[in-house]
């Protein structure tokens, strides 16, 4: 039983419930830092592990702190964590940090941090809480990594910098797409991502406001008349 | 002098704008694009807290935090950035609280109007986003009150006017699974194409 529950909590968020795709969370970085693979990966590492991490603290806290300053509570556990994941980047990833710039930074108010601490981790378990981070934090990896793919691949013909599709100006074959590497395309991306995972799972179709009346012909209306 | 203001207050709203270039802000950007007026009132918000915490964390990085700023304590060889993370965001939160308070006591009618926001925009990337990147820039004080103004003002308008075309789109058909968040998606993209025609713009 407990072994189940721990199970569905890790991998719920991977494609039934994507903290990008359905609770609309995280999207800022989403889409800044997917031009390059490797980059991805490196944030898809920062923020899993910052979002687990700040699940099991503030669950271990979670029956001391007041309700009314929770929210300071919960900004200081992630601001810290993330101060340690930015150190350590500067430290053994120097490069990879500059081009990550201010994302690092961003991942305080990134709001799946931020959503899962309050959702979550405030009333549960450390030990589940922590898994419910993991699961929240691949599911964000899963969506970024195949954006990523996507625009490294045919925006550069490389994936983490090695060449997969010669280009035209390096004598090869492929034609590169450059739109692909500018950011306004991985909105794009995601958008056919979300109808792609919304054709499989019907269940989070958003019902339209205003349902088109389908077309009638003068007959068939003059006979519904009748019948009224 | 003023010219120089001018052009970084026009940079930031149009060439860098906030939410279409630099996409920060994005989670409330497409949650409350629902309808025009809340929208308006988030937008207000967000220009009036970006206008306060910008310069409050501009004094407090070149006063405190930078490598030798505290040498009139006598301490020349501190450098406290690696807290500056923690600080802006202990900044933001204080200023939105205090603002709330203020509000209410002193503005009832703007607080009703922004109540519901406000909290929210302690976790808006947009704000920790600018405060980072008026860091990045080392911006002067002056520079930064213009800085937070334009990116406050240019996210305001982006938000507005996703709004106003979100509710036009409500009456329009579109494919089942892509009703709602997914076309949302397909629309900041193409506006944020737009906005990059602004890119070769130098001022």
């Amino acid at each position: 039983m407990k072994v189940k529950q721990y199970k569905e909590v890790l991998t719920k968020p991977l494609l039934e419930e994507n903290p990008i795709t359905l609770q609309i969370l995280g999207i800022c970085s989403a889409l800044a830092v997917t031009s390059n693979l490797s980059v991805t990966l490196v944030m898809c590492v920062a923020l899993t592990s910052v979002v687990s991490f700040s699940n099991l603290f503030i669950s271990i806290i979670r029956n001391y702190i007041p309700s009314s300053v929770r929210i300071i509570v919960q900004m200081t556990i992630i601001a810290s964590l993330v101060i340690v994941v930015d150190e350590l980047l500067k430290a053994y990833d120097y490069e990879t940090s500059k081009k990550l710039s201010v994302f690092v930074g961003l991942i305080i108010t990134n709001c799946i941090v931020m959503g899962r601490a309050e959702a979550f981790a405030m009333k549960e378990k450390p030990f589940i809480s922590f898994l419910d981070g993991l699961g929240n934090g691949l599911g964000y990896s899963v969506i970024l990594i195949a954006v990523a793919i996507v625009r490294e691949l045919f925006g550069a013909g490389t994936l983490m910098g090695f060449e997969i599709l010669p280009l035209v100006s390096n004598g090869g074959w492929y034609p590169a797409n450059n739109l692909l590497l500018l950011p306004p395309s991985s909105f794009i991306l995601i958008g056919l991502m979300i109808w792609g995972i919304r054709a499989y799972k019907t269940d989070q179709i958003e019902p339209n406001e205003y349902k088109l009346s389908s077309h009638k012909t003068a007959p068939d209306l003059s006979k519904r008349e009748l019948n009224v | 002098m003023f010219e120089h203001y001018l052009s970084i207050f026009i940079t930031t709203v149009f060439i860098e704008n906030i939410a279409l270039s630099v996409f920060l802000g994005m989670c409330t950007f497409i949650a409350i694009s629902k309808k025009i007026d809340a929208a308006f009132g988030l937008g207000v918000a967000v220009i009036v807290v970006c206008l306060i915490t910008v310069p409050l964390n501009n004094l407090i990085y070149n006063s405190i935090l930078k490598e030798g700023a505290l040498a009139w304590a006598g301490l020349p060889n501190v450098n406290l950035e690696f807290v500056g993370l923690i600080s802006y965001i202990g900044v933001i939160a204080a200023a939105v609280q205090i603002l709330e308070m203020f509000l209410d006591r002193f503005v009832p009618a703007l607080y009703n109007a922004l109540g519901v926001f406000l909290p929210l925009i302690t976790v808006n990337c947009a704000i920790l986003g600018a405060s980072l990147f008026m860091i990045e820039k080392d911006l002067k004080f002056g520079e930064s009150v213009v800085y937070g103004l334009g990116a406050g003002v240019g996210w305001a308008m982006a938000i507005v006017v996703l709004a106003g075309i979100r509710e036009k789109l409500k009456y329009s058909d579109i494919p089942d699974g892509l009703q709602g968040l997914g076309v949302t998606f397909l629309i900041v993209g193409l506006m944020s194409f737009g906005f990059m025609s602004f890119g070769g713009i130098s001022l």
